[in-house]
């Protein structure tokens, strides 16, 4: 899985000049943090302020607020966070994979191709052979009436230029490779199980050899054995071909174990962003903080007959859209630390630690000492 | 303790308060407001015209207007070839079309949906029999059924009202049906059973609630239909002759040969009166689809 | 003392589906929850769990054994469903879909007073409920609808209606699966706490381990229509004998041991294996290759909560 004979589009003067994004805004200030020793240049993907905002008649509902992070090749990035806290929206906009009623901002620099301003052809090329999603629910995914063979090789026909019989073999390939007998490329979806067809659309999303999956809840509605072996399946494929993923879930130890790294996301923002491990460990963002408990440890004593969740409940679209007129920490109705600061100053994401950014006041003082 | 006080209340307001939020949303449709003017409007009319038109406008013996005469003074809209004037009879042919149209789907809409909701909620043979019963009204052709029902029943407009019924609700019952299907799967079904709630009391408080947006726009667009029906009904010689209904005008304008004298005059009212009452249910029923679809609020 | 809820040897069967054999969804289950008890099920999807919670609560009829409430047999006439179901309350996962959105908050909650003839005072009542599941005041919920709340307010609303009827014993079936984390934590703390202050006893049916860790005092693991482990928490999920709870266990993320991946065909309940019926997924039979496993029927385990964990395998004694 080497041939990368794709014919990429001059890289637009943007990112070719590599500019420093530290000069940009203080959210992307941590570029340090961002870009791992020994790798230079542009990253594979580079996104920046990304917003979008959902315009429902006269209302309009802000799902993501801002959000900037770049991956390279062969990184992890878990995207964890509630429902309505943005992440799918955030996910599925950085290909434009989004309702019309959603407005796009800001910047997703894909290989230096900004793929908010390109052309439809090239987005919809980009789409299969560079940057691939594996959809939550694979059955509403699938086409029922159409064999798996047929639905893998039809993005191969489309993006490269092989014939009928070479777009089969490589189906049954990567059939193979996903643990779903290659024989049972003639069987229509709902003949195989839950686990085997978030299977088939991983080998889907393979189908033109990515630079980068996104999987949006990939084992959501999965039971715990088969999550376990979709999430074993993933990380195989990650080790051996270096894709870069992005990864969404609102389960925080599974993101834990699949990725490198980790951004927590709160109504729109990221909250905390860092390594994975560092972040479970010592999350630095109470929400994190609170996110990490409400999955207990079995054998944690603290944990035993102390369930802990978190009181209250996310910002409802008019709270977001009043949030993002206004100033304050948006977690603030809910953050047990909460100080009177919280409701005037900007939040935003401060250097908290080696390589991680927390969006709370509390980092600015701990980093006075 | 307040909270006793409070109950009453809180039990109270919300209904005002959903049937306010559905005034509230309504008023946002143009077109459901232009529909429903257009009806008011006909209904107003077809209920005051007694007020204005008596025996001696209406009986041919009585009548001393120009006879097929096109547009003149007096007579806005032409005279019939008894000299009747066809603005007149448009509005007092409201009444019975109205009213047939109105009947007609009160019968489709009871009969449609008790047959619909029993053969939704029991799964079993009772279900399976209602469908069969259903299927078999289906298969009837329409028109020859509603004709020999006439036939049967005596020309008038009990009998056409009675054979519209007949030959539409089987369309209901179906659309009830799928719909009591899909809200019997929901899992509130399921908690109002384990809370101790038998089968008349989910069907009438959890599944009836739940499928009555369904048949509120389906009924609307039924009485378009069954007015439609009515026309071709009398038109094709079923109603009772005595009556004014715009059916009989318009078959009573083809019998009297206004085709051939070009008296446009005598058939285009009736026929804009039908399309208008017609397009006023559908605005209507598309309106209040709209509003009481969840899905579509806002859209 | 008798369990406020408890089955014995209890099958649900489920006809068959064109030319398949019948599907044993519940296949030989004894199981108690005592006063004030929490008791997890704990098992994965086709298990027979939400089958067994069903039963439970008088909604599937088995097709043998009994449900005994309060150590009285329950019977299958409407006069009889109808006063069990005072006793034993039902909370079920999806809270947006449990609530009929074309009723208010009061009326769902009144809905089982109601339907039970406890009028009077039927405001006092929905209110105390109301609060009860965390609903203050209770006089602002009373008046919205199912989709102006959040699916933690909507679950609470579950609860109360639940309450409302003054149940000794609550069965949920996945009570926070379609929650948010952070709301996760306080819908089970309000169980929690609804044991401390009323002392409801539950049975939460969930396919969560760490759920059974944060609340129950007791857990039995189900597969294939029996349960194959049963013991104190502590036992069971820090000492699990059983090697399917073994392997439920190491794949969790957080539990620091290779991860046992069961391989194999999913489960199917009308196709139950004979002998053990977990042999042909099992990792410890196929270390030992013991025919034992492939041949000999296990006995149905007991249920006794006084005895330590039981469980259902050849190989484990």
């Amino acid at each position: 899985m080497t041939a990368r004979d794709r014919t990429r589009e001059p890289e637009t003067p943007v990112a070719a000049s590599g500019q420093d994004p530290a000069s940009e805004t203080p959210v992307a200030a941590s570029g340090q943090g961002r870009t791992p020793e020994g790798r230079s240049g542009t990253p594979m993907l580079d996104v920046r302020d990304l917003r979008v905002t959902y315009r429902n008649g006269e209302r309009a509902v802000p799902a993501v607020r801002g959000v900037s992070f770049t991956l390279d090749r062969g990184q992890t990035l878990g995207v964890a966070g509630e429902s309505g806290s943005g992440k799918s929206t955030m996910a599925l906009g950085l290909l434009r994979l989004l309702a019309p009623s959603a407005q796009v901002s800001g910047e997703v620099l894909f290989e230096g191709e900004d793929l908010l301003t390109t052309r439809w052809a090239r987005l919809r090329a980009v789409r299969w052979s560079a940057a691939s999603v594996v959809f939550q629910g694979a059955m509403s995914a699938l086409n029922p009436v159409r064999t798996i063979g047929e639905q893998i090789c039809e993005p191969i026909l489309l993006h490269e230029k092989v014939g009928q019989r070479a777009a089969r073999r490589r189906a049954a390939e990567l059939l193979d490779s996903v643990g779903v007998p290659s024989r049972r490329s003639g069987s229509y979806p709902h003949e195989f199980s839950g686990g085997q067809r978030q299977r088939i659309m991983i080998a889907m999303s393979l189908a033109c050899r990515p630079d980068l999956i996104i999987a949006d809840e990939p084992t959501t509605a999965l039971d715990v054995m088969v999550q376990a072996q979709v999430l074993e399946l993933l990380g195989e494929l990650v080790r051996e071909s270096g894709i870069g993923v992005i990864m969404i879930s609102h389960d925080l130890s599974v993101l834990s174990h699949m990725c490198e790294r980790l951004a927590v996301m709160y109504a729109g923002r990221i909250a905390e962003i860092g390594p994975s491990r560092q972040l479970i460990a010592e999350p630095r963002h109470p929400y994190t903080r609170a996110l990490g408990r409400a999955f207990p440890t079995i054998g944690d004593p603290a944990s035993r007959l102390a369930p802990a969740g978190l009181p209250g409940d996310p910002p409802t679209p008019p709270e977001l859209a009043r949030l993002s007129e206004g100033r304050g920490c948006a977690f603030e109705p809910r953050c047990s630390e909460a100080v009177a600061a919280c409701r005037t100053e900007t939040v935003e994401l401060w250097p908290s630690g080696p390589r991680r950014e927390a969006a709370c006041l509390r980092v600015l003082e701990g980093s006075g000492t | 303790m307040t909270a006793a006080t409070h109950a009453p209340a809180a039990v109270e307001v919300p209904r005002h308060h959903a049937f306010g939020r559905f005034c509230r949303a309504y008023a946002k449709r143009p077109a459901g407001l232009a529909g429903l003017g257009l009806l008011v409007a006909f209904g107003v009319l077809a209920l005051a015209s007694p007020l204005f038109i008596g025996d001696d406008q209406l009986n041919v013996i009585k009548v001393d207007g120009p006879q097929l005469s096109p547009p003149v003074d007096g007579y806005p809209l032409g005279t019939d070839q008894a000299g009747r004037s066809v603005l007149l009879l448009v509005i007092w042919g409201a009444r019975e079309s109205l009213s047939i149209g109105i009947i007609a789907t009160a019968l489709t809409v009871v009969l449609g949906s008790a047959v619909g909701l029993l053969a939704g909620h029991y799964q079993g043979r009772v279900g399976q029999g209602l469908m069969h019963v259903t299927d078999w009204f289906i298969a009837l052709p329409s028109l020859p059924l509603a004709i020999s029902l006439s036939a049967v029943l005596g020309q008038g407009a009990a009998s056409i009202t009675i054979a519209i019924a007949v030959t539409s609700w089987t369309a209901t019952a179906r659309l009830v049906r799928a719909q009591t299907l899909a809200v019997e799967a929901r899992p509130f079904i399921e908690r109002a059973r384990a809370l101790g709630a038998g089968n008349t009391q989910i069907m009438i408080r959890h599944v009836l609630p739940n499928v009555m947006p369904l048949i509120l726009v389906s009924s609307t667009l039924t009485v378009a239909s069954a007015i439609l029906s009515e026309a071709t009904l009398t038109f094709l010689g079923l109603g009772d002759p005595t009556s004014v209904t715009w059916g009989s005008m318009l078959q009573a304008a083809f019998a009297g040969g206004a085709v051939t004298a070009g008296a446009w005059w005598y058939l285009i009212p009736p026929g804009i009166a039908i399309l208008i009452v017609v397009l006023g249910f559908t605005l209507v029923g598309r309106a209040v689809e709209h509003v009481l679809n969840p899905r579509m609020v806002g859209r | 003392m008798k369990p406020v809820l408890e089955v014995r040897d209890l099958m649900v069967t489920y006809p068959p589906r064109r030319g398949a054999a019948p599907a044993r969804a519940v296949d030989g289950v004894n199981l108690q929850v005592r006063r004030g008890e929490i008791v997890a099920l704990v098992g994965e999807s086709g298990c027979g769990k939400s089958t067994l919670a069903r039963a439970l609560v008088g909604l599937v009829k088995p097709t043998g054994g009994q449900v005994l409430g309060d150590g009285e047999p329950l019977g299958y006439s409407a006069a009889a469903l109808k006063a069990y179901r005072r006793h034993t309350q039902l909370v079920l996962q999806d809270p947006g879909g449990a609530l009929n959105p074309r009723q208010n908050v009061f009326d769902a909650v009144a809905e089982g007073p109601r339907l039970h003839g406890l009028t009077d005072r039927l405001g006092e009542r929905v209110h105390a409920a109301l609060a009860r599941a965390g609903l203050r005041p209770p006089e602002e919920f009373a008046g919205r609808f199912p989709h102006e709340m959040s699916g933690g307010q909507q679950q609470r609303v579950v609860i109360a209606g639940a309450l409302a009827l003054d149940p000794s014993v609550i069965v949920a079936d996945e009570p926070v699966a379609s929650l948010d984390a952070s709301v996760r934590g306080e819908i089970l703390k309000l169980i929690l706490e609804l044991r401390d202050s009323l002392g409801l006893s539950a049975l939460v049916v969930s396919h969560d381990l760490g759920l059974a860790w944060n609340i129950a005092d007791r857990v039995a693991v189900m597969y294939l229509g029996r349960i194959v482990e049963t013991g104190t928490v502590e036992e069971v999920l820090l000492r699990p004998k059983h090697p399917y709870t073994r392997a439920l266990l190491s794949v969790l993320p957080d539990s620091g041991e290779r991860p046992v991946l069961l391989t194999g065909e999913p489960p199917d309940p009308a196709a139950v294996p004979g002998g053990c019926r977990f042999h042909p997924r099992c990792p410890l039979r196929a270390a030992e290759q013991d025919t034992l496993c492939d041949s000999r029927d296990l006995p149905v385990l007991t249920g006794d909560p006084s005895r330590s964990s039981l469980a259902a395998c050849h190989l484990v004694h």
